[in-house]
């Protein structure tokens, strides 16, 4: 019994290692446009120790590690996502001050949809769901997003004269 | 392909922009975590478990005792009317 127990877990740790390594550079990458982070200007640079992105994706990662003898065939990737946008929104909060990355400007809601809809290319209906809003909602807010992000397309590049209030942040 | 697609693909494009370096201890860190995790949810379960047993026993043995399932025997004795 025992045995199996420590068998079982190593296997896992394994599974999980191997995991992490293929899906955490995407992964971060997300998670750095959720927090509004900047990456820096290298690519590839460092994003500081224990940024807020790393500390996210850590949180959804240990979730998608507990969970993982009863993920049933599904993508330890996508329920990973789903953690991370669930953890991001139930703490969105603390996000609303911009920090200098590339979704700086947006809402940490109209970010949340950005990132879901066009870097991770979940469909509306799954968006929707993972949010709790309705998909006429999400719609709205990923064309709004859309159109704030090309006003300040990178030749027209200029810092808002004041953040954005989080109304009605990611709830 | 619409204006509107078009515009999603421009948006798309900036996302994709520089990714961070994913530090080496990052998924060490977050198996440790969710082993820890895993231990604590498996000692609530052991707990639960272990209260609800304890439960069903002291019930069993309350039952066995009180056997409220049987009439009490009547303290008074029925009036006596008809004389």
């Amino acid at each position: 019994m025992r045995e199996r127990r420590a068998a079982r877990e190593s296997g896992r740790a394994r599974e999980f290692a191997a995991f992490a390594a293929g899906a955490g550079g995407r992964l971060l990458h997300a998670a750095t446009l959720l927090t509004g982070e900047s990456p820096g200007d290298i690519p590839g640079g460092p994003l500081g120790e224990n940024s807020a992105a790393e500390r996210l994706l850590t949180a959804a990662l240990a979730r998608t590690y507990a969970r993982w003898d009863r993920l049933r065939g599904e993508d330890p990737y996508d329920h990973t996502r789903r953690e991370l946008a669930t953890l991001f929104a139930h703490r969105a909060w603390r996000y609303r001050r911009p920090r200098g990355g590339l979704l700086g400007q947006l809402t940490p809601q109209e970010r949340l949809v950005l990132v879901l809809r066009l870097h991770e290319g979940v469909a509306e209906e799954q968006a929707a769901a993972a949010l709790g809003l309705p998909v006429e909602r999400v719609r709205a807010i990923c064309t709004r997003s859309v159109a704030l992000m090309r006003s300040r397309a990178p030749e027209t590049r200029r810092a808002r004269p004041e953040p954005r209030r989080a109304a009605g942040a990611a709830s | 392909m619409s204006s509107h697609d078009r515009k999603e693909d421009v948006v798309r494009r900036m996302l994709n922009g520089p990714h961070p370096a994913v530090p080496p201890d990052l998924a060490d860190r977050a198996a440790g975590r969710g082993r820890r995790m895993l231990r604590r949810h498996r000692a609530v379960r052991a707990v639960g478990w272990v209260l609800l047993i304890a439960a069903i026993i002291a019930f069993t043995v309350w039952a066995v005792i009180v056997q409220p399932w049987t009439t009490p025997p009547t303290d008074t004795t029925p009036p006596l009317e008809g004389w």
